[in-house]
């Protein structure tokens, strides 16, 4: 198997890009900025598809579109709390049915640029849209897979340098910022390496698919109720073992795409995770 | 879809007239109708409710509904009912439900991932042409047939008779969770019972705007109408307003367009939510301007800034 170059590519671009999900998906779910993360997944598409009809790297397409919406999100929410003041239940409620506004918006765009792109240069559109949609880990070249592992990896030093104070703005802002942690810095710089690690995992999982790649080893780590640092190494680890679990799968199984296995033992973990939390709960009482 | 368009005379009549001429439009038109009407008012409340990702979550799973009945030989609405059904029961018995919703939401992010998973993976089974996953994904309004049609307004009719039995448990047990279960309303149940609704009126816009749109229609309207007023009756009226605006402009351009309908229902939905952002911003501008009025009801203009 490991004699197969793309199976090579595969797994080292896969397990960087599981270990970056991972961790900045345990402190999405941490914040409670999962839909945030969703919508940036989804931006992904037209980044690729408009990068495509105007034939440059898809990858820049790709960074260009994820980074802006990250930091575009970031400021609305900060704009809507500062616009309704004092009415804190309102500005929070004005974030979910607002991203949910912003992505059916930003796929719409996807669907005109799919279109023209279909209209401008015969049958390779729909593999485009597939390819972006639901990735194509197995089709990574040498030098993109090097490219996405060094990527996730600065991205894993980055998370590393700003854990601590985004754990503490997470938990108690409040009290963050009564102690000088520039809170709102953060965030806009936490959204913005989740652009990051959105315009990578769509090239491995694809843009749909990121979001269980973010949950599903959070939400697991979470549902076993471990602590901080111990959680976020363990949605990382649950992440690599799934990216390459489901890599071989998917090598074993060649009907299966490599996406559908990856998530699907993303899911697995997860309930497990519930399993194993609701069997704890009924052995306490 | 590569077809040359009819190009546009000007004359809103003799435009109008000419859509009308074909049955096609014809069942476009009231299919998109019926879905705008449900979806706004469903939307509407699902906004109140704060359940937009479960209400995304739902739109997803009509994804390998379509992609299965595909796989199976049976017709596509059936798959959006039958996953979308699924996917309400699996949300609602998501740990944390009722609690916080933080566990929730990783609970449902994991559902619609592996929602998602699975349509692609049908997909790769069923092995057909890559064109048609843009139909899955976007949808095919102007390919609904009759049946289509029947079966449509009578779901639109269900939901909208449904709903105006629980609508006042419900409103109650969205906004005061507490205070409704205190009062006897069953919390839990409600709760479910509007997931299935959701579920159905997704089920339904799916086949207008295909499942990656669904929520154009459902959140797009309410989050305008939240904007303008805050009274409930004229909130709702508005957000149905809007929604059917949203499908007849949409479609009316999509005739004499290449592009796909549900991109332009999508974008007309969008230019609504903008119109509306702005006449709110305008209208907290001239209050702080007069700090004597203090009373927070909204002048009446706000609502004739909906046009726009």
């Amino acid at each position: 198997m490991l004699g197969q170059e793309y199976m090579r590519n595969a797994l080292l671009a896969g397990g960087f890009i599981a270990l970056a999900c991972g961790v900045c998906g345990w402190f999405v779910v941490l914040r409670g900025q999962l839909f945030a993360g969703d919508a940036l997944s989804h931006v992904a598409f037209p980044g690729a598809l408009a990068a495509a009809a105007a034939g440059i790297d898809e990858r820049i397409g790709l960074f260009a579109a994820t980074i802006t919406a990250a930091v575009g999100i970031a400021l609305l929410g900060r704009g809507a709390l500062a616009g309704r003041g004092s009415r804190a239940a309102g500005a929070a409620l004005a974030d979910d049915a607002d991203i949910g506004v912003l992505f059916a918006f930003v796929l719409a765009v996807g669907l005109y640029f799919l279109t023209r792109f279909s209209l401008g240069s015969g049958g390779s559109a729909g593999v485009q849209a597939s390819r972006t949609l639901f990735g194509s880990i197995f089709g990574l070249g040498a030098g993109e897979a090097q490219f996405a592992a060094i990527v996730a990896a600065l991205v894993l030093v980055a998370m590393a340098a700003i854990a601590r104070p985004l754990l503490f703005a997470s938990v108690a802002p409040a009290l963050a910022g009564a102690r000088g942690v520039p809170t709102r810095l953060l965030s806009i710089g936490f959204m913005a390496i989740l652009g990051v690690v959105a315009a990578e995992a769509t090239q491995a999982v694809g843009a749909l698919l990121l979001l269980g790649l973010l949950a599903g080893p959070a939400g697991a780590a979470q549902q076993l109720r471990v602590p901080s640092a111990a959680g976020a190494l363990l949605a990382s680890a649950l992440a690599l073992a799934a990216m390459w679990g489901g890599l071989v799968l998917a090598y074993l199984v060649p009907s299966l795409p490599p996406s559908t296995s990856v998530i699907g033992l993303c899911m697995l973990a997860y309930l497990g995770a519930v399993a194993v939390r609701r069997g704890a709960g009924g052995a306490h009482r | 879809m590569l077809t040359e368009a009819p190009a546009p005379s000007w004359n809103p009549l003799r435009d109008l007239s000419q859509i009308l001429e074909y049955h096609f439009m014809i069942n476009a038109l009231a299919a998109s109708s019926a879905v705008a009407v449900v979806a706004a008012l469903v939307g509407w409340m699902m906004v109140m409710r704060r359940e937009t990702f479960a209400g995304h979550t739902l739109a997803m799973m009509a994804f390998p509904g379509a992609a299965a009945a595909a796989l199976a030989g049976v017709p596509a609405a059936l798959g959006y009912l039958v996953f979308c059904g699924a996917g309400a029961v699996a949300i609602a018995r998501l740990p944390g439900a009722a609690g916080s919703w933080r566990e929730e939401a990783a609970g449902v992010g994991v559902v619609q991932a592996m929602a998602l998973a699975l349509g692609f993976l049908f997909v790769s089974l069923y092995g057909g042409v890559l064109g048609d996953l843009e139909t899955l994904l976007f949808g095919d309004v102007l390919g609904v047939s009759d049946g289509q049609v029947v079966v449509l307004v009578c779901v639109a009719l269900g939901v909208l008779v449904l709903l105006a039995a629980i609508a006042r448990p419900l409103l109650l047990s969205s906004v005061d969770a507490p205070l409704a279960a205190a009062r006897g309303v069953p919390v839990r149940r409600l709760a479910l019972v509007f997931l299935a609704m959701l579920a159905l009126a997704v089920a339904s816009a799916s086949q207008v705007t295909g499942p990656l749109l669904v929520l154009a229609l459902l959140v797009m309207p309410a989050a305008s109408a939240r904007v303008l007023t805050v009274r409930p009756v004229a909130s709702l009226a508005l957000s149905v307003a809007l929604g059917l605006v949203a499908v007849w402009l949409g479609m009316g351009i999509a005739y004499f367009s290449v592009y796909p309908p549900s991109m332009f229902i999508a974008f007309t939905a969008f230019a609504c939510y903008l119109a509306a952002r702005l006449a709110g911003l305008a209208r907290e501008r001239r209050r702080r301007r007069a700090p004597q009025a203090s009373e927070p009801v909204p002048p009446a203009t706000g609502l004739a800034g909906a046009g726009g």
